[in-house]
Formats: C-alpha cells, sequence, structure tokens
C-alpha cells in the first residue's frame, strides 16, 4: 500500500491539568474513509480538533503529506486543505449559500469591493460538478438541515480538501439525505481525498467505512478493516467489556392495564396532524419515525409547552385542559427533553436544587425552602437511580450525560409524575451510561409508570418498546406490537407519505 | 421580477412597512397639527434628525454584528467639546478642529473596539464605562464651562451652512443622505459589510472560516465612533452650544431608531436605509407631537411604546420565519 496522507502519532494534549488525550494515533491513506469512534469523552473530538488547527497538540507528531504539521489556527489548516464539517452546522444562516461558502476568501476588486457575481458563478458549478441542485442566493437558514449540510461539504471541496472530517454528519438527516451524503462521499472517494468519519451509528460505519479506529479514555485502542470486523467487536474495543442488552420480544403490559392518557386528535399546525392514540399503565410506548416526523412537537403539544390547535387529552379517563406545562405537571406528566441543556437542567444549579425544581412548593413553607428535607430527598433519589455524583451540592454542569439524564429523572419522580415522557433519550450519552438509562426505564415501567419514548435509533426502539406507534409528517401512520414490530416494517410506515400530499 | 419581490418579501417587509409608517405619520401631523404642514417644520425635522441619523447609522453597524455600542451619546459630545476647545483656546483653524472631532469619535470607537474584540468585555457593559469615560472627559477638557462654536454671523460660520443656510435651506438632509449612501455601500457591497453581517449571524463559524474576527469586530466599532464624531460636527452646527456632561440618551434614541427601521437586535439582519427611515419617524414624533397639543414629555412615552411595538414585529416576522422553513 502507498504511504499514508496523514499520520498522527502519539498525540497527547493537556487542558489546565486535565489530560483529554494521553496516546492517540490515526494514519489516513487517500481516498479512504475512515471511523473514529469510542465513548463520549474518548478524545474523538480533541484529536479533530487538534488535526484541524482549532487546538495545539501538547505532544506528539503529525505528518501531513510526509512533512510536519504545526498548525496555528483553523484558517491555515484550511488552507493545507483540512477541512471539519462539524456537527452543529457551523453556518451563517442570514447569509447566503454563496456568501457562506466563500467567506472569508471573497472575490476582490481592489481588495475591498465585493465581486459577488463571480462567487455565484463558482458556487453553481461546484454543485454542478456534485451533482446536487441548490440556488447559490438562496439563505442558508431557509434550507433544510441536510441542504446544508451539502454546502459545508462544498465548501469544503473548494478549499480543495484533501482530508474532510465529518462529526457525526447523519444526526440530523433523514433517510434520503442520509443517502445523498453516502453518495457525495462516495463520489469525493474515488477523486482520492481521505476522509474521518466520526459516527455512533454502527450500521453506518458498517455501510461506508473502509477502516475503523477506536480510542477510549483519550487513548489509541486499535484499528480495524471494516469488514473483517463485527459490530459487537467494534463496541466491545470502544467499552471494554461487553455490553448485553437483550431486545424485547413480547409486551410486558398485563392486558387488562388502565389507560393512563389518551389522546385524541391532536393537532397543531403545521406539524402535527389529528393524532390520536392511548397509554396504559406499566407501558413503554415507543414513538418512532424520521427527522421532522412531529413526534416531538406532538409531545410539546401534550406536554402544554406549545399551544396545539386540537384535540382532547384524557387522564385516567377524565378530560382535562392542559394549556401550558403547569397543567401537565399537575397532571402527572414529565417531560425529558432530548435537549437535556436547553429545557431539561440548569446546569448551573446543583443536583438538588435540579431534583427539586418541579416540586419546591413541596419543600417550602411560607415561601422558606426547607433545605433539610431538599437535601435528604435528593440524595435519597440519587442513591435509588445510582446517579454518580461526589454529593448533591455538586453542580449538574461536571456530571456526565447520563447523569444528568438521572437527574432529570429524578425530578420527575419527586414531583410524582407517573407519566413520563423521554425524547430521545439517550442522545448523547455513552454506551456504557446507556444500557444503564435502559434498565432504569423498565424498572420505572414496572413499578407503574407510563412511559413514552421518542426515538431515533430504531435499535433502540426495538429494545425498550411494548408498542410502537409510527409518525411520518404529522399523522400516525402505523401501531406495532412489539412482537410484530422490526426495522422493515417501521421503515415502511414510517416512509408512509400521504398520497395527495 | 420575480427574483425582486421575493426578495421585498423576505429582507425589506419591515422597511417598508417603516416607511408606510413614516408616511402615515406625517400625512396624519399633517391633518391634524395645527400648521404643521409647513417649510419650518420639515426643516426642524430635518435638523433633530442629523446628530441622531448619524448616530444610528454608525451604530447599525454594531448592531447587526450583535453587539451595541452605548457610549455613542457622550462620545459625540465629548468629542465636539474637544474640536469646540481646541478651536476657542489653542486658536487651530476650523476645518482642523472639525476633522479632529471625527477622529476622536474614532479613537473612542477604537477603544470599544478592542475591549469587546479582544479583552472580551460584554459590549454593553465596555460601551457602558466608554459613555462615562467619554462624558467625564468631555467635563474635564471643557473645564466643566459650556464650549460654544462660532456663530454664523462670525467669519467661520461657514461650517453652520453644511447642514443649514442663512437663507434657512436644509442642506445638511444631502449631507446626511450622502452619508446613508456611504453606508449603505460599506454595508452591501464591501468585506467589511460581509462580515459585519458574518459576525452577527455566527460569530464562531465565521472565525472558523478563517475571518479575522477580533479585526473586523474593532472596524465596526470604529464605524460606529466615526458616525459618532460626525453627529458631533452635526450638533454643533445645529445648536452651537454645547454643555458638558450633556449626550446621555441620544444613544438611545439612537438605538431606537435603528430597531424602528428593522434591524434586528439579536444581530445578523439589519438595513442602513431602514435605519435612516426611523430616525424620520423618531423625529416626526418628536417635532410633531407638540403640534397636536401633547406636550414633549408625551414625546417619551409614545417613542417608548413605538420601540416596544417594532421590536415585537421583528420578533413576529422571525417566528413567520421559522414556521415557513418548517414546511418546506
Amino acid at each position: 500500500m502507498q504511504t499514508p496522507i496523514l499520520k498522527m502519532e502519539h498525540i497527547t494534549k493537556e487542558f489546565t491539568g486535565v489530560k483529554a488525550l494521553k496516546d492517540a494515533n490515526l494514519d489516513l491513506y487517500e481516498g479512504e474513509v475512515h471511523a473514529l469512534v469510542g465513548e463520549n469523552g474518548a478524545g474523538k473530538s480533541t484529536l479533530m480538533k487538534i488535526l484541524t488547527g482549532i487546538h495545539q497538540r501538547s505532544g506528539g507528531k503529525i505528518e501531513f503529506m510526509g512533512k510536519e504539521l504545526h498548525l496555528k489556527n483553523p484558517k491555515e489548516a484550511q488552507d493545507m486543505g483540512i477541512i471539519i464539517v462539524h456537527q452543529e452546522l457551523n453556518m451563517m444562516n442570514h447569509l447566503s449559500v454563496a456568501e457562506n461558502i466563500f467567506i472569508g476568501r471573497e472575490e476582490k476588486k481592489a481588495g475591498f469591493w465585493l465581486d459577488d457575481a463571480a462567487i455565484k458563478k463558482q458556487s453553481q458549478s461546484l454543485f454542478q460538478k456534485l451533482g446536487i441542485s441548490i440556488n447559490p442566493s438562496e439563505t442558508i437558514g431557509n434550507l433544510t438541515v441536510g441542504k446544508q449540510q451539502m454546502v459545508e461539504i462544498a465548501k469544503a471541496i473548494s478549499h480543495n480538501a484533501k482530508i474532510i472530517v465529518f462529526d457525526e454528519p447523519t444526526a440530523a438527516l433523514t433517510e434520503s439525505e442520509i443517502n445523498e451524503l453516502f453518495r457525495m462521499i462516495s463520489e469525493l472517494k474515488k477523486k482520492g481525498v481521505a476522509m474521518i468519519y466520526i459516527s455512533h451509528r454502527m450500521d453506518e460505519i458498517q455501510r461506508i467505512t473502509d477502516r475503523v479506529t477506536v480510542m477510549r479514555d483519550g487513548e489509541y485502542i486499535g484499528t480495524v478493516n471494516t469488514k473483517d470486523t463485527t459490530k459487537d467487536e467494534i463496541i466491545n474495543m470502544m467499552v471494554g467489556r461487553v455490553i448485553y442488552e437483550d431486545p424485547k420480544t413480547e409486551s410486558t403490559v398485563k392486558e387488562d392495564a388502565e389507560v393512563v392518557l389518551k389522546a385524541e386528535g391532536i393537532t397543531m399546525y403545521p406539524t402535527v396532524k389529528n393524532a390520536s392514540f392511548s397509554l396504559r399503565k406499566g407501558e413503554i410506548l415507543g414513538f418512532a419515525g424520521l427527522m421532522g416526523a412531529g413526534r416531538t412537537e406532538l409531545a410539546r403539544a401534550i406536554f402544554g409547552a406549545d399551544k396545539k390547535d386540537k384535540g382532547t387529552i384524557y387522564i385516567h379517563g377524565k378530560r382535562v385542559e392542559i394549556s401550558s406545562p403547569m397543567d401537565a405537571v399537575a397532571n402527572g406528566i414529565g417531560y425529558l427533553s432530548e435537549d437535556r441543556k436547553r429545557f431539561g437542567v440548569a446546569v448551573d444549579l446543583s443536583v438538588a436544587e435540579n431534583s427539586v425544581l418541579s416540586s419546591l412548593k413541596k419543600f417550602s413553607h411560607l415561601g422558606f425552602v426547607n433545605s433539610h428535607a431538599v437535601h435528604r430527598i435528593s440524595k435519597e433519589y440519587c442513591e435509588k437511580l445510582k446517579t454518580k455524583t461526589p454529593s448533591v451540592h455538586q453542580l449538574v454542569r461536571n456530571l456526565s450525560g447520563g447523569n444528568q439524564q438521572k437527574v432529570v429523572i429524578a425530578k420527575w419522580l419527586i414531583q410524582n409524575s407517573d407519566i413520563l415522557i423521554f425524547d430521545e433519550p439517550t442522545r448523547g450519552i455513552d454506551v456504557g451510561a446507556k444500557s444503564e438509562i435502559y434498565t432504569l426505564m423498565n424498572e420505572l415501567a414496572q413499578m407503574g409508570k407510563s412511559i413514552i419514548m421518542i426515538s431515533s435509533e430504531l435499535t433502540e426502539v426495538l429494545r425498550m418498546s411494548d408498542r410502537i406507534i409510527v409518525m411520518c409528517e404529522g399523522r400516525i401512520t402505523g401501531e406495532l406490537d412489539i412482537k410484530d414490530a422490526n426495522q422493515q416494517e417501521i421503515m415502511k410506515l414510517a416512509t408512509k407519505r400521504e398520497a395527495t400530499g | 421580477m420575480n427574483d425582486i419581490l421575493e426578495n421585498i418579501k423576505t429582507k425589506g417587509m419591515q422597511k417598508f412597512i417603516a416607511l408606510g409608517a413614516l408616511i402615515l405619520l406625517y400625512a396624519a401631523f399633517s391633518v391634524f397639527g395645527n400648521n404643521f404642514f409647513t417649510v419650518d417644520t420639515l426643516v426642524s425635522i430635518f435638523d433633530a434628525s442629523y446628530y441622531i441619523g448619524f448616530l444610528a447609522i454608525g451604530v447599525t453597524f454594531v448592531i447587526i454584528t450583535g453587539g451595541i455600542d452605548l457610549s455613542i451619546g457622550t462620545v459625540m459630545m465629548c468629542s465636539a467639546i474637544v474640536g469646540g476647545t481646541l478651536y476657542n483656546n489653542a486658536g487651530l483653524p476650523l476645518w482642523l478642529c472639525l476633522f479632529i472631532i471625527i477622529l476622536v469619535g474614532g479613537i473612542f470607537g477604537l477603544a470599544n473596539g478592542i475591549m469587546v474584540s479582544r479583552l472580551k468585555l460584554p459590549p454593553f457593559i465596555a460601551t457602558l464605562g466608554t459613555m462615562m469615560v467619554a462624558s467625564g472627559v468631555g467635563s474635564i477638557v471643557s473645564n466643566v464651562q459650556s464650549t460654544t462654536f462660532p456663530m454664523r454671523s462670525s467669519p467661520d460660520g461657514w461650517y453652520k451652512d453644511i447642514f443649514r443656510t442663512a437663507d434657512n435651506f436644509p442642506t445638511g438632509i444631502f449631507v446626511l443622505i450622502a452619508f446613508t449612501v456611504i453606508a449603505v455601500i460599506l454595508l452591501n457591497k464591501t468585506v467589511i459589510g460581509r462580515y459585519t453581517f458574518a459576525i452577527g449571524s455566527n460569530k464562531e463559524a465565521a472565525r472558523l472560516s478563517g475571518v479575522n474576527v477580533n479585526k473586523w469586530e474593532t472596524v465596526v466599532y470604529m464605524i460606529s465612533g466615526l458616525f459618532a464624531g460626525l453627529a458631533g460636527i452635526a450638533y454643533a452646527a445645529t445648536y452651537t452650544t454645547i454643555l458638558p456632561g450633556a449626550g446621555q440618551g441620544f444613544e438611545l434614541q439612537a438605538i431606537a431608531g435603528v430597531v424602528v427601521g428593522g434591524t434586528s437586535l439579536s444581530g445578523g439582519v439589519g438595513s442602513v436605509i431602514g435605519t435612516f427611515i426611523g430616525v424620520f419617524i423618531m423625529s416626526v414624533l418628536k417635532i410633531g407631537l407638540p403640534y397636536v397639543d401633547l406636550q414633549p414629555h408625551y414625546q417619551t412615552l409614545i417613542t417608548g411604546i413605538v420601540v416596544i411595538g417594532a421590536v415585537l414585529l421583528d420578533i413576529y416576522r422571525s417566528k413567520k420565519e421559522k414556521s415557513v422553513k418548517i414546511k418546506s
């Protein structure tokens, strides 16, 4: 084989005393798609930030096209053809497509006047080369996430990219957008571009990558050829232990279990259309569907976070009026947002303060908080849920994603919620903590809590749910008992668009 | 043609609403006010718009980057005081003093820019500090005395003609329009403008794209300072006497004009023409209210309501944009 275009050896990185990278290695060949995997906090992102000049390494050696590389800033990396497509797309939403692609290197007349006609033309020919149709004058903010990502890739290519790093590129894409992305990746591969692909999705890694490098705790674990390796082998390398989780094959809900929540004709224009379903005691009801199917919106409408246009909700058979989260909480509904940091926890408050955020009334008298009781109850729930925190006074900011999620669960349990809506419960949580959250959800269901679980990971839906509801474009397109459910069936329903639509 | 219509729909909506509001307002005062519809009143509306207009055009750049400049009001006064004092006490020629006024504004702008971009101070705090510093410097330089610029009758009275001739012709409106055009070109046709929008839209993305964000942010605050200097000249020409310690509150009037003109305080969106219209809405209100027998202090109240209305409109508009996006 030829010599690698990139060689990163024994890279270390320290952030004020914390070792983020201890000994990281990576080599990359021309025209190769190379997966970089590891649990959250394994150091993938840090390594890529060093490669792309955002951070500087503390030690080790980087060789790029046979020369040693010392990058001081992202601009230098770009000029050398090392580009990263960020997970959270870094676009200037108010600017046009062409302006975004050529930001920082505009076509100029006399060094000062912009020549926008030129960059529009160049963008156009760039898109033609890639076989995509996007209007260069369109404002970026008006494009779908998938289209925005294509613009970002086009931008990378316009830099004459030799290496492109994709950081979880498919996290927000629909199925057809993912296919389009993969088509572009194989196109680039033919042109000899080397790509590093960071993802948690094993099936994607198996589909498009040539080799996989695994990292754990800031260290290099190993590199394997994708086609000679199974999914389980890779996961074992990632976590260093065997994860054992049985998918559910049969519903554990009793035949005569009470219907605790019934939603009828919930409509919220334009995202939710006439959705009806019921939830039984002790049930885990999975909501599957593609990005934008309206699942989160439905959940928010039921929780009163957004105003619904139509529909009725019954709790324990009684019709209730829910027009704000306050009403929902009073009716025993708890919502665990997909975006924990924004909507779930107050990161600058302590574990104890977060735990009683919804139920502070219970722990206060005449407006004074009984901190003794707060301390006791939050400690009790930390123990019950096995939350890993040095004390209940620890700031939630300093907890890992999985433990933050547990604090949110504690909050709703203390509030005595018996209907819990989990929106993407394991997003951004590493594999180890994931199975703990799964166990916890099962225990909650056994305790008689009812759970609505929205998840974009089909394996998760199939593993956890007693019953699965599939949505597409705001409508409920099907309902499957777990024993009849499989990936193909769900995907069929998830893409069942309206014929007249 | 379709393209133009689309452009008006998406980008220029608030500008057109603002223009409509301005015309309606002027018409309403003309109908209901006593003697409002006269040349003299129009000239006083212009007079009230020059210095606020310069302040507002300059601060539009800062607001588009997502920042704010609270110092422009006192910087305007301070630079005028410095120029006036040099003229009266050091005997420098007037043209040089006017030039120095702009320069002083630019220096304060540079200081703001360095504090915000390099020292990472929040713009609100940095420019609040500069606001007080400029106010203090003005008082020190003038020794807490008022500074008087030459009268029209004196040999150096020519500078007054820049904004209004002896026979009451409002030359200043052409000066303001000229600088509006310059600002429009800066914002839409040059690198400065592109980076102004880029920083306001997503600063981190701009930085990661290799834009020298620190440099351009500094430039933007300098533009705001330079325009505050221009405003100082306009103020001196219109009102002749500058009181030390004055100037606070003008920045808010200017920012109100910017917001009414459709520039978003969250950054990334804005236009100089909108600001121009917004400033005139404020001036028409200010001059017009007494004509319908409302005392000047009602103006503050009504100004407040107009600003809140404009921001509500902005929020409503961006909400609508979002809902459109979901559908597509």
